[in-house]
């Protein structure tokens, strides 16, 4: 393409619409049915049950340590997906890119997504790209959405945990929402800390072949471990007991989190899942996903417990006992 | 400090030792108050309550700086950030404080200029990179961040800034405890703001403890930091002793920091200040010197007269004096909630109401 930049008749549907379309999107893309170029994706079903979700990516930097706007939007819908007990198969890329885009920067974005598409074994069948003028939206918004098919003998739900179920994370909780807050504001810290963006849909297919009565599978990304715990709780009315001790946080993270006040328990995760397992196959999801890349540092969190139903406490590392409740509005840091 | 340091401050095993000591010391119902909200916070976040004795009732006190802000100071941050060509730089912890009718967070929704800094020196930066610009920082805290905003006065000065202003809406501790003592409070001791004293010193505190003949600690901000302050509290009131013990000694000295307070003291005028709830304490505030007065927010623009309101109902001031705790207020939960707060003691992240919204449930001891 000539433009360097993103022209807002990229998005005017004539010339440059199908310029941009046929030569970044479509070769990065590459598959049968996207290629069919109808107006919708056409694409032979299964019988059983079908998982969809959509989400929408506006991260501010678009690029960061560990990933940038693209992979994030495809591994956060994957994950919605396989979180349902779908095993993720299709997406559909929505683009908003602003007037004055570097193109380079677009076709790294694109790279990305086709390669984490590609990893994650899913296709992207079909999509839509609006320019909007200078100022409109902040250089590029992603939509995503997806579906993939159920196997018959999955049933999860967030209502459906049970006293005596045991607590899974799949590891250190907080990487990618202190990751983007440095990063957005420019602190700079001596240690590597990285997003842990990443698809989750492997594990999720071994956990499930291991322990295919999980009751819950979600993974906490914005609101953090806290909040999704919290939901789980509320929806499947039971309580939960959780270990401090036993939460995963690398100490780096902890380190910012400790000086600008944030509580890694509320920070959004982009590559981590909570499982909630009927106690005599919670061994067998744990090792499942020990033997994952991303689930290397999974461990038992807690468990839920009939009492204080609806209601998530936290026995501290010292000893005592708090709440843990929802987090409300975003964690802003603190003054001293 | 490496980490393996800061584990011990954090060791169970030391965390139950020390509460065991507290519970075979404490003979009688002894009131403690945190004057710090960080400490505040960590007590919630730990479970300390859970691991002390019922004779012992920790209250928070007016240690969180967003808190004790005045409404007409909260309302002059919303005027100025309507101010045309003005870039307002605030700390979080401010955006979501109600003023009488508006906050910095529904401003900048408005589409007015409010930016979210981590340090004042980020405020300096924006000034530096936009000269068409004015930059007004919020100068709010304690002795703990004042000497950071008088540094960065002296750097604008230093630059030649001409468009680089700071609102000093910063208190100091010591003269806030005198007066709460003066008031009708039952206090036995207090546990003394860490940071604070990191800059002020522990000598600082030592003509209120000949004053009241109280009991203080100063803490730092780990758990076991915190029982052991509170075990020397509960030592020294039962010993019939009242004296300031440091124990955390790690972090502050006798003087504190030097350098710190020069910079304070040459930046800044003592002057009275209106703390909210606790009304007008004499020599609480620090105002910037006429020196340094182009700076000034407060003189560089005009603002509206005080007609600033408190919410009715809010019971802020008995919360930071502690007379009441939330629950107490009938607001709490109801009217008054993080997303929708009628005060800034339930916004603030160090705020007493919103400590107990956030970790404060029926269940105690349950584990």
């Amino acid at each position: 393409m000539k433009d360097q930049s993103i022209l807002l008749d990229h998005g005017s549907g004539g010339k440059l619409s199908n310029e941009l379309i046929n030569s970044i999107l479509m070769p990065a893309f590459d598959n049968a049915i996207l290629e069919a170029q109808e107006d919708g994706a056409i694409i032979p079903v299964n019988q059983g049950r079908l998982a969809f979700s959509t989400d929408t990516f506006v991260v501010d930097p678009i690029f960061f340590p560990g990933g940038n706007i693209g992979d994030l939007a495809v591994h956060g819908t994957v994950n919605d997906v396989a979180m349902c007990g779908g095993v993720p198969q299709y997406l559909s890329v929505g683009l908003i890119i602003e007037e004055g885009f570097e193109i380079s920067q677009l076709k790294i974005i694109v790279a990305s997504m086709a390669k984490a598409a590609a990893a994650a074994g899913v296709r992207i069948v079909t999509g839509d790209t609006k320019v909007v003028p200078k100022g409109a939206c902040d250089k590029i918004f992603i939509n995503t959405s997806g579906f993939g098919f159920i196997p018959d003998e999955i049933n999860l739900s967030a209502s459906l945990a049970k006293p005596g179920d045991r607590i899974i994370l799949s590891g250190n909780m907080a990487d990618h929402g202190v990751t983007i807050l440095t990063q957005r504001e420019s602190l700079e810290f001596d240690a590597p800390i990285q997003s842990d963006s990443a698809a989750l849909n492997t594990m999720t297919a071994a956990m499930l072949k291991a322990a295919p009565g999980i009751h819950v599978l979600r993974d906490p990304t914005r609101g953090g471990v806290g909040t999704t715990l919290c939901e789980i709780a509320k929806k499947s009315n039971i309580g939960m007991k959780i270990r401090e001790k036993d939460l995963p946080v690398d100490q780096s993270v902890m380190g910012v989190c400790d000086l600008l006040g944030l509580d890694p328990l509320y920070v959004a995760n982009e590559g981590k899942l909570l499982a909630i397992v009927p106690p005599e196959q919670a061994e067998a999801a744990l090792e499942a996903c020990k033997q994952d890349v991303h689930g290397k540092k999974a461990r038992f969190i807690g468990e839920v417990v009939a009492d204080h139903p609806g209601q998530v406490v936290m026995q501290t590392a010292i000893g005592g006992a708090r709440m843990v409740d929802m987090l409300t509005g975003e964690q802003l840091p603190r003054i001293c | 400090m490496s980490y393996q340091n800061l584990d011990s401050f954090r060791d169970p095993e030391v965390a139950k030792t020390l509460s065991g000591l507290i519970a075979e010391s404490c003979q009688s119902p002894m009131r403690i108050m945190e004057v710090c909200g960080t400490h505040t916070v960590s007590i919630f976040r730990n479970g300390i309550r859970d691991m002390l004795p019922e004779d012992i009732t920790l209250v928070s006190g007016p240690g969180c700086p967003v808190c004790v802000t005045d409404q007409k100071e909260i309302d002059d941050f919303i005027q100025l950030a309507r101010k045309k060509n003005v870039i307002l730089a605030t700390f979080g912890d401010l955006m979501r404080v109600p003023g009488t009718q508006s906050s910095l967070q529904k401003q900048r929704a408005q589409g007015r200029k409010v930016k979210v800094v981590y340090s004042a020196f980020d405020a300096l930066t924006l000034a530096a990179q936009n000269p068409k610009k004015k930059i007004v920082f919020c100068g709010v805290g304690f002795e703990t961040t004042a000497p950071t905003v008088g540094a960065c006065i002296l750097e604008a000065d230093r630059q030649g800034l001409k468009n680089f202003f700071i609102y000093s809406a910063h208190k100091t501790v010591p003269p806030a405890l005198d007066a709460l003592m003066s008031m009708d409070t039952v206090i036995d001791g207090f546990m003394m703001p860490g940071h604070v004293s990191v800059i002020i010193g522990a000598d600082a505190y030592l003509p209120l403890v000949e004053k009241f003949s109280i009991p203080c600690a100063i803490a730092g901000f780990e758990p076991n930091d915190i029982l052991a302050s509170i075990l020397t509290l509960v030592q020294q009131k039962e010993a019939g002793e009242s004296k300031l013990e440091n124990t955390y000694s790690r972090a502050v000295s006798p003087v504190g920091n030097k350098k710190a307070r020069e910079v304070m003291e040459q930046v800044f005028d003592r002057v009275d200040a209106s703390w909210r709830g606790l009304g007008v304490i004499p020599g609480s505030g620090l105002s910037i010197r006429e020196e340094y007065e182009r700076f000034d927010a407060s003189k560089a623009f005009e603002l509206p007269p005080a007609r600033s309101a408190a919410p009715k109902g809010c019971i802020c001031g008995a919360i930071l004096t502690g007379k009441k705790i939330p629950p107490q207020c009938p607001k709490y939960k109801i009217e008054c909630t993080p997303t929708d707060p009628l005060g800034p003691c339930m916004v603030s992240s160090e705020g007493t109401c919103a400590a107990y919204y956030r970790y404060h449930g029926a269940i105690t001891k349950v584990y």
